[in-house]
């Protein structure tokens, strides 16, 4: 069962992967993504993101995305945290954590997490530049075509 | 007999603020099951209205929380919500 969190506040990295190992000896590998916040956009400098997102649906969301990932690569444990709010240059975005018997299996999923969590989760990105100006982050293709990519058979 | 119930619409990020609304209840006219046939009647709604939903290739929808396609049925007392493609992560 994973653990799925909407939250404004920080998380801590080290206190989340105990938390998914604590007590477990049958854990081989563990992936780890921490998203955090780039100083600038098409190199404008940014003041700060904001994430908004749709209550509700987004820890139903996150959590099918979560399901997928355990079933797909027999995960031993999963953990998804993703901060919305106003976020300064510097500051953690979003956390996911795969564990699996072997490298690959978690490493894979982690990916596939990040992926899936970045175009199928209802998140949004508002950039506040320097200068006061203000612009919601424009989807990528490129964004769309890597959380594709997981979509066929394995 | 009773008033038919009203639809809840939600809308995020840019359309929330290219609306100037997050959230409307609204009762549909007879005939609009579907989210297509939705997003068609929001077109005649008022110039914000027309402009958003012109581009629907970049409206994403979701019914009652999970993610539908044109095809999907809508009708009273679903919570219907339209966003811009999602950018999280």
């Amino acid at each position: 069962m994973a653990t799925i969190r909407v939250q404004p506040e920080d998380f801590d990295i080290g206190a989340e992967v105990a938390a998914l190992t604590s007590g477990r000896t049958d854990i081989g590998g563990i992936g780890c993504f921490v998203g955090t916040v780039r100083d600038s956009s098409a190199s404008r400098p940014i003041a700060a993101l904001t994430l908004e997102h749709y209550p509700g649906m987004t820890e139903r969301a996150m959590a099918r995305i979560a399901g997928e990932a355990e079933r797909r690569w027999s995960l031993l444990g999963c953990t998804l945290i993703h901060r919305v709010g106003r976020l300064a240059p510097g500051a953690n975005i979003v956390l996911v954590v795969a564990a699996a018997a072997h490298r690959q299996a978690a490493l894979d999923a982690t990916a596939f997490l990040i992926d899936w969590l970045k175009t199928r989760a209802p998140f949004w990105k508002k950039e506040i530049f320097l200068d006061g100006s203000e612009a919601w982050v424009a989807a990528r293709e490129s964004d769309e075509d890597a959380a594709a990519r997981w979509s066929g058979d394995r | 007999m009773a008033a038919p119930a009203p639809l809840r619409l939600l809308y995020f990020a840019g359309l929330r603020e290219r609306l100037g609304t997050a959230e409307e209840a609204v009762v549909l006219p007879a005939g609009i099951a579907t989210v297509g046939a939705l997003m068609a009647w929001q077109r005649g709604r008022g110039p914000a209205h027309a402009a958003v939903f012109a581009a629907a290739a970049r409206v994403r929808c979701a019914v009652n929380q999970d993610f539908a396609g044109p095809d999907a049925p809508v009708g009273a007392g679903d919570e219907v919500a339209f966003f811009p493609p999602m950018t999280g992560g």
